[in-house]
């Protein structure tokens, strides 16, 4: 059975799905979809040990070897986001029971979970392909359940937001459709690793160039890189409170995870380099990410926005490191997958709390929440923290690891600019915390603390954001071992 | 042909002959498709391109109103977006291979051994269902899951509750005054539900399959309740099943692969079902284009429900 | 140059037609004909697949003994699966339009943002 994993950890929430919708009652499809979830991070883990031992893994769908059939084709660096899509997904469902309950039309509440597991086995099924056309199929069961996810919101704005996502989503999945179709004309293969070898041959004609440009725009579209991050602010801020904190902790580190896997795995990690100043490019645009979405985010009256402005301005710093090119930055980036997936993850629960028994997330609301919520309060400040990147938390791990690859590199500026953006961080999360700490609640208000359920998996993740700041020892050793493989791999 | 219809599509600001004008590009899209040997994909364009997507877009359109109100004004930021993409795409037909080059890379690599070997591999004449069902099953295997991930999303978004079971009478869809349609459908029904099942089970040897098969009987449903209004059709097939059997489908598909693993092989791998390899690959395929036929058909339908279903309940609002 | 012109002429639609799709996607108004759009669009790319796959003088994919050239099946496959992605993203959009409009009362993109500004 060991020899099955890699398919296993996507086709048992892909079944899970059909098979919770016929389950029908919600509290049992939650427990459900709460078990796959669980099982399916299981997977991942003993996936992560398999190829941390023993290599990548390779499996033939259809027992047809590839480049004919579609291969599935576990390396480090992958294994390493499988975990992060399912424990993440894993925590995440474990406190959403009350908040969907809350958030949900009752009647809707099976199909929100169907739609949750589609979306992981989505996620998970880009993951894991080594095959350029199946990563396009599986998009599309991730954004479509997104989609669905998103507009089960109780605003009316989070139908208009997730329209607008559907059709920018499905723009850029068509980029990177015409992308793989370019470079099937000039290579004929669709299997990763094939046209990572058939590719160096063609690489000087203006088709694979237009094939890279293709693919690279369609990716940033779903990765919401400056300036195509329009769709993001409002997808995060309207969703369901705990689709905002498994979108953000997963969806984002997939569509990075693509534009590693097609820049270094099938491009070459030198390719971009030749005719535009890819790099220079990436680097730029991180800046101005990092500083426009942060400049914003400060401004937003609604704390869920202003944490979703955030997440375009931390994608900034993940591009910054592959900007770099280096293995140091690289690793940075990985690292900051990792770190950032926990600190989204306890901030948008933390919010998910506060949505729950406030019935919303507006600074003005949240005046005294410190007395009334003490819990809920102190994760939004740990993982606030976090975010910031002080010492002794996982944010300040990516921080300090991004700074050493810049200076490497000799590019004192973007280090400076990349502290000074932290600094921007430290501006939004103190307006909250001056508000839930130093004002006094209405005294009409009676607000409780969140219940157990929701707590317990979000102080999970507080505590992860300050264990993994301390003993960074699997994360570091993981992703530098991923970085030196996708820079070898490429030469 | 195509362009000027894609450009009377941009001018025109009446929604009904945008539709019209769409469906009809659907029809000239599978007409090329036919030129450019692609027998199966014609199919599936014609019936999705200038079937089931105009069908939808008319009931939506019912319900939203069909004409666009604000006049269309040039813009400049868009024509440019525009203008770059389409510069990339000319950049990139430079160095292509010349239309139609039997030596070109796509052709070479690894499409011959479909065309040379899955006559003995999988057995079937019809290269492109061997490829479908087999060499990529696991593609058509998402293929289904993104159809019932639609399903699942239309069906959150117009769920209308248990309102169905109220007797209403739709006189909106209703064509039933209609004797001569009535009894013309009536006889058509059922030859569209045959030729539902031949196209099912005929896609190993001519185009078709369990998509365009699950699509035209779905269509069979359509026509029934467009004529005998939604809710005699909703009294005959109860939509809580046509939910169930759009996850069998899902399942039936999966059940293959998972068979497939407990005998031994890897997952969908159709060798190991029988202990003839090429009866396993027959059995595979027959079984999970049924899977994709029951999926297709009951989502198909699900979709159609839920849309008439708005527009029936917005029928009542307005009396 | 004309030798260019009769090989790629089919590529040169495609790139049209996307043009023309793409730009109803951006620019217009109208939330249904955005959708018609993206059908416009994902049409020229497929069209773009099948070409790659059309070998002169080969027949369709279907193995015949009185045959010895055929059509590539791959970009045949891959198409199938993009179209029914499409209908299915299709679907979902509509869906999204009715709720929108009975949410706001209209299906014009303009109408929603100066709803959702106040």
């Amino acid at each position: 059975m060991l020899s099955h994993l890699p398919i296993l950890q996507v086709i048992l929430p892909l079944l899970a799905a059909p098979s919770c919708l016929i389950l029908g009652r919600p509290a049992l499809a939650w427990g459900f979809s709460f078990a796959t979830s669980a099982a399916a991070m299981l997977i991942s883990m003993l996936l992560l040990q398999q190829v941390w031992l023993e290599g990548p893994i390779s499996y033939f769908l259809g027992g047809w070897e590839a480049p004919w059939g579609i291969e599935y084709c576990i390396d480090l660096l992958n294994a390493f986001l499988l975990l992060i899509v399912s424990s993440l997904s894993t925590v995440v469902l474990a406190g959403t029971r009350q908040s969907v309950a809350a958030e949900v039309e009752p009647n809707k509440q099976t199909l929100f979970y169907v739609s949750w597991l589609l979306c992981l086995a989505g996620l998970l099924g880009i993951l894991a392909t080594g095959d350029a056309f199946n990563v396009f199929v599986f998009l599309e069961v991730s954004s479509l359940s997104t989609y669905t996810l998103i507009s089960l919101g109780r605003d009316r704005k989070a139908l208009w937001a997730s329209y607008q996502y559907l059709i920018v989503g499905t723009i850029g999945a068509t980029f990177i459709l015409i992308g793989i179709g370019l470079m099937y004309m000039m290579t004929g293969t669709l299997n990763m690793q094939d046209l990572a070898q058939r590719l160096p041959v063609v690489a000087d004609t203006r088709t694979v160039f237009a094939a890279y440009a293709f693919v690279i725009v369609g990716v940033c579209l779903k990765l919401a890189l400056f300036p195509l991050h329009l769709w993001l602010p409002n997808a995060y801020a309207y969703a369901p409170s705990a689709v905002t904190a498994f979108l953000a902790a997963t969806a984002t580190k997939v569509a990075v995870y693509l534009l590693i896997r097609f820049s270094f795995t099938v491009f070459g990690a030198d390719f971009g380099a030749m005719d535009i100043p890819l790099h220079q490019l990436f680097i730029a645009l991180g800046l101005i990410a990092v500083f426009s979405a942060s400049l914003v985010a400060i401004l937003q009256i609604d704390i869920k926005r202003a944490i979703a402005y955030s997440s375009v301005a931390q994608i900034g710093y993940m591009i910054i490191g592959l900007g770099l090119g280096s293995a140091a930055g690289l690793q940075a980036t990985l690292l900051h997958l990792f770190n950032h997936a926990l600190m989204k993850g306890a901030l948008f629960m933390s919010l998910a709390a506060v949505a729950l028994r406030m019935g919303s997330t507006r600074l003005d609301d949240l005046a005294g929440l410190s007395q009334r919520m003490p819990l809920t309060a102190m994760a939004f400040v740990l993982g606030g923290l976090s975010l910031i990147g002080v010492p002794l938390t996982v944010g300040f791990i990516s921080k300090w690891y991004l700074v050493i690859a810049t200076l490497e590199m000799g590019m004192w500026p973007v280090a400076v600019l990349i502290l000074v953006g932290s600094l921007l961080a430290v501006m939004y999360i103190w307006r909250v915390v001056e508000v839930m700490y130093f004002r006094d609640p209405p005294a009409s208000s009676q607000v409780s603390e969140a219940p157990v359920s929701v707590l317990l998996p979000l102080w999970l993740l507080v505590v992860a954001n300050i264990y993994f700041g301390i003993d960074t020892a699997l994360p570091v050793s993981v992703t530098a071992d991923a970085a030196q493989a996708l820079l070898g791999w490429g030469k | 042909m195509l362009i000027a219809t894609a450009i009377g599509i941009a001018v025109n600001r009446d929604l009904l002959s945008v539709v019209m004008l769409s469906s009809i590009y659907g029809l000239l899209s599978a007409n090329f498709f036919v030129t450019m040997d692609a027998v199966d994909v014609a199919f599936t364009e014609a019936a999705v391109g200038a079937g089931i997507s105009p069908l939808l877009m008319f009931t939506t359109m019912a319900i939203v109103g069909r004409y666009e109100k604000l006049p269309h004004r040039w813009s400049l930021s868009a024509l440019v977006l525009v203008s770059i993409t389409g510069a990339l795409l000319l950049v990139a037909t430079m160095d292509m291979p010349a239309f139609g080059a039997p030596d070109a890379p796509a052709q070479q690599h690894v499409a011959p051994r479909y065309i040379e070997q899955s006559g003995q591999e999988v057995g079937i004449p019809n290269i492109v269902t061997s490829v479908l069902a087999t060499y990529r099953g696991f593609d058509t295997f998402g293929e289904v899951t993104v159809i019932f991930t639609a399903g699942v999303g239309v069906l959150s978004l117009l769920m209308v509750g248990d309102r169905a079971t109220k007797p209403l009478s739709s006189h909106l869809l209703k064509a039933s005054q209609h004797k001569i349609l009535r009894i013309v459908s009536k006889v058509l029904i059922a030859p569209i539900l045959l030729f539902a099942l031949y196209v099912q089970f005929h896609g190993d040897y001519g185009p078709g399959g369990g998509f365009q098969a699950g699509v035209i009987f779905a269509a069979a449903i359509i026509v029934y309740t467009m004529l005998f209004g939604l809710d005699s059709a909703r009294q005959v097939i109860d939509q809580a099943w046509v939910r169930v059997m759009a996850a069998v489908g899902v399942l039936l598909y999966g059940a293959v692969g998972v068979v497939s693993m407990v005998n031994g092989g890897n997952f969908l791998d159709y060798d190991v079902l029988a202990k003839d390899p090429l009866h396993g690959q027959h059995y595979g395929i027959i079984v999970i284009e049924l899977g994709v036929g029951i999926t297709v058909a009951a989502v198909m339908v699900l979709i159609y429900f839920s849309f008439a279903g708005r527009l029936v309940d917005r029928g009542h609002q307005d009396d | 140059m004309t030798d260019m012109l009769l090989t790629h002429y089919n590529y040169w639609v495609v790139m049209v037609l996307m043009m023309i799709g793409f730009y109803i996607v951006i620019a217009q108004g109208n939330l249904v004909k955005k959708l018609v759009g993206l059908n416009i669009f994902q049409t020229s790319v497929f069209i773009l697949y099948i070409s790659a796959g059309k070998v002169s003088g080969g027949s369709a994919p279907i193995l015949d003994d009185a045959i010895s050239v055929y059509s590539n099946p791959l970009p045949h496959v891959l198409i199938l699966t993009a179209i029914v992605v499409g209908i299915a993203t299709t679907a979902l959009g509509l869906a999204l339009i009715i709720r929108l409009r009975e949410a706001y009362g209209s299906a014009e993109e303009k109408d929603i943002q100066e709803q959702n500004q106040c």
